[in-house]
């Protein structure tokens, strides 16, 4: 029987957690090279000795407050599951700084060890440390290690097997924060030992310093308490008390004496000789970010990237399709003829899922390029060029990543909104993030712009689409920073990691952790929603028809035009008196003032719903055309010859035009708005984004229409 | 004395400075403090622009520094 051991690693982003978790699990996860790429946990199990030992990468973090999710989750890991050992890992050569983080696990009171990591480049850097009497003031252990080299790590998995087996008794140093801040530390803990329940979750002195540093988060957990009252007044109090002292917050003082307790520790331990030299790093960002020339290197590689995407992607999208086509006729023929079996795999799963499959190749290359710029480090230079343009609408650099993210999925870049401390920041770049046109929306936009608009000028519309989406975002961004979130621009610091050549294992790893996000949407949600459409369009089975078809079509067995004829006109009727015929017709007045009032297509917009890539797809069964896509011919000539019941067509390039900025606008698949009640943790925002992005897109499309229309663009 | 110290975004790139204090907000402070910089440290500006953000070195470390928040960071060049 091997005994179970749960270890936490800790540590500064960019410490190297994820490569020495990589090391003790062999697992293969992603290391990345912008600051909170671990944005969820991660957890491997692994044997030594006689211990089985599950290993929690946790989110990298500066620091143990309140400021950002990836802060809490840490915390609350800690506080809560009661890992037997955690393991903060330090980036040597930034000593003074991952030291403040330890001084926090220390204050938790959490068997500690610290994994002194990067070794070999402080010591390259100049810096000496004496380990044993370093260990000896800060009153844990010290083991260094370089991940990259795979060197220390049996050092350290020695090091918590002897803590696990109690073989280390822990020394509880403190940090001195002064006679003053000790006497209100001491006093308030008194009162918080008297909630038990409490007091026997956290550590009443850890409590204490996060009251007196006026953490929100540990504030609304004292609210709960039944001796909150006096809790907080003494707190108020206190505070009062040493800012009159200390002509100053609390916090500031606090994080004074942290600091001063490890600059002493380490002026005894620690010899440093060297003066802040320019990297190499230093002198490639002279060019990169660069006042004058970094702006244009950014669009420049920009377009690369896209211009690299849908290249590559071109054939690829023809192999899958060539699946799909294959798979069908294979089903196709294994299941009866003419039942409602085989349209349900063929035309329902087959054909639904499939018209969604065909993207993966444009959202995984794009994730390939974005990792290519990530694990260089260049990303970080991003979001700083970007940083002063998105200052103009109250945002920082840090809000544009996710919106790159976007031109591939929004699922995944919502999810990196993490990395955004700033809780008003992350919730307005949530927000604008559906009106980035994601990989998913670019099949309708080349069936209408293919059918539409002449092939010279189909480029430029196409760009017209993202740029206007990238307006939109802009605008309600401002907007939603002016009157929905308030308030001074949240402060930006972050990192600027070294560059580093990627590795191709890392590149990959990258990429598909963010498109299998993408491939789940399609296995689950889409597939659903497929069924769930194929249901809709094409029940009842058997509906009453105005005429008696199959006979007329046995009576018209000479004529193949005529029986032709029939079939289509008794297959356009079935449509016609489906659930989604039905429904289609009920909405379809909505848009008439944008120009498109067909039913068909507003089943398309509700299909769209499910997933945006649906839309052709519906379209393609509602045309009754088989199996439709955005090269097939005969959807092409449905669209075109499409007219209204007084015969004037239905659609020209300003309708199309304006059904396409409706569907670059309009409310996010189901997906989308599950992931952001998922981030946002409420109903509340994804039901809000819902109306609010239709409602826009029904706006917009309406100006466009009615204003080409007034202009003379309708014919 | 007082006439010495700069906002960050004033100061030209290539100095080195020391960090004198920060103007409004405890946010900003903390912020400051978490990633390594407390009041009385030295670094040195990597990039500074009154309009935009700018790049500093503390120890091995490079940080970017919103154009917000240079504007509220004061310095002593040395």
């Amino acid at each position: 029987m091997r005994k179970k051991l749960t270890i936490a690693l800790a540590g500064n982003p960019n410490s190297g957690k994820t490569t020495l978790f990589n090391n003790l699990t062999g697992a293969r996860q992603h290391v990345g090279n912008y600051p909170g790429v671990t944005v969820e946990k991660k957890e491997g199990t692994f044997k030594y000795k006689d211990y089985k030992i599950n290993v929690v990468d946790l989110p990298g973090t500066y620091s143990l407050t309140a400021y950002s999710i990836d802060e809490i989750v840490t915390r609350n890991f800690v506080i809560e599951e009661k890992p037997d050992v955690v393991i903060d890992v330090i980036d040597t050569s930034n000593l003074e700084r991952n030291l403040y983080l330890a001084t926090q696990f220390m204050e938790l009171g959490v068997p500690l060890i610290l994994a002194f990591n990067m070794s070999d480049i402080a010591k390259k850097q100049g810096t000496k440390i004496d380990q044993n009497k370093l260990a000896e003031f800060l009153g844990v252990p010290i083991v260094s290690t370089v991940a990259t080299k795979k060197v220390g790590t049996n050092e350290l998995l020695d090091e918590i097997m002897n803590m696990a087996e109690g073989e280390i008794e822990p020394k509880k140093v403190v940090v001195n924060y002064g006679k003053e801040i000790r006497e209100e530390l001491e006093n308030l803990e008194e009162i918080l030992k008297k909630d038990r329940p409490l007091a026997g979750k956290y550590p009443s002195r850890w409590l204490a310093v996060k009251l007196l540093e006026s953490d929100e988060d540990i504030v609304k957990k004292i609210e709960k308490s039944s001796f909150s009252e006096e809790i907080l007044s003494t707190v108020e109090k206190s505070t009062a008390h040493l800012k009159s002292i200390f002509d100053d917050e609390p916090d500031a003082i606090i994080a004074d004496r942290r600091y001063g307790f490890i600059s002493g520790a380490c002026s005894e331990a620690v010899s440093r000789n060297y003066e802040t030299r320019h990297t190499t790093s230093d002198k490639i960002d002279k060019v990169l970010v660069n006042r004058i020339l970094g702006l244009p290197i950014f669009l420049g590689l920009m377009w690369l990237v896209f211009r690299f995407t849908f290249k590559v992607s071109e054939p690829l999208m023809g192999w899958v399709e060539m699946i799909q086509e294959w798979l069908g006729n294979i089903f196709g023929g294994l299941l009866p003829d003419g039942s409602a079996i085989q349209s349900l795999v063929v035309d329902g799963i087959i054909g639904g899922v499939g018209s969604v499959l065909i993207f993966v190749p444009i959202i995984f290359l794009l994730f390939l390029a974005m990792a290519v710029l990530e694990d260089s480090g260049y990303m970080a230079r991003a979001a700083f060029i970007m940083d002063r343009l998105m200052h103009k609408i109250g945002l920082h650099g840090r809000s544009f990543i996710p919106m790159l993210l976007g031109f591939g999925c929004n699922l995944p870049a919502i999810m990196a909104t993490r990395t955004i401390e700033d809780r008003k920041d992350r919730f307005v770049t949530i927000l604008v993030n559906p009106f980035i046109s994601c990989g998913a929306r670019l099949p309708v936009y080349t069936l209408f712009i293919g059918v539409f608009f002449a092939e010279r000028i189909a480029g430029n519309v196409l760009f017209s689409l993202y740029i206007l989406g990238m307006i939109v975002a802009v605008v309600m961004a401002k907007i939603f920073r002016r009157f929905l979130f308030k308030g001074p621009a949240s402060p930006f610091v972050m990192e600027l990691p070294p560059y580093r050549i990627p590795t191709i294992k890392g590149l990959f790893i990258h990429m598909w952790e963010r498109g299998v996000v993408y491939l789940k949407k399609a296995g689950t949600v889409i597939f659903v929603g497929c069924v769930l459409i194929w249901f809709l369009s094409n029940f009842p089975w058997q509906p009453k028809y105005s005429k008696d078809y199959n006979t007329l079509i046995e009576q018209a067995q000479e004529n193949e035009e005529l029986a032709s004829k029939l079939e289509n006109e008794k297959a356009f009727e079935k449509m016609e008196k489906s659930y989604a015929g039905r429904i289609g017709r009920a909405i379809a007045p909505v848009f008439r003032p944008l120009g498109f009032d067909d039913w068909k297509t507003s089943v398309g917009l509700i299909g769209g719903f499910i997933a945006k890539e649906i839309v052709v797809g519906t379209l393609g069964t509602l045309h009754s055309v088989g199996e439709a896509d955005e090269e097939s011919k005969t959807l092409r000539q449905a669209l075109q010859n499409q007219k209204r019941s007084d015969g004037s067509k239905m659609y020209n390039p300003l309708t199309a035009y304006s059904f396409m900025v409706f569907v670059l606008l309009y409310m996010p698949c189901v997906a989308v708005i599950g992931v952001i009640k998922r981030e946002t943790n409420s109903w509340r925002w994804p039901i809000f984004t819902a109306v609010y992005t239709t409602v826009i897109a029904w706006v917009v499309a309406f100006v466009i229409y009615q204003g080409g229309t007034f202009l003379g663009l309708g014919l | 004395m007082r006439e010495q110290y700069l906002p960050l975004n004033m100061v030209s790139s290539g100095k080195k400075v020391k960090l004198v204090s920060v103007r409004g907000g405890q946010g900003i402070r903390r912020r400051l403090n978490d990633m390594g910089l407390n009041i009385g440290m030295e670094f040195k500006i990597i990039q500074a622009h009154i309009f935009g953000p700018c790049i500093i070195a503390v120890d091995s470390t490079r940080l970017v520094l919103g154009r917000g928040m240079a504007q509220k960071i004061l310095v002593e060049e040395k």
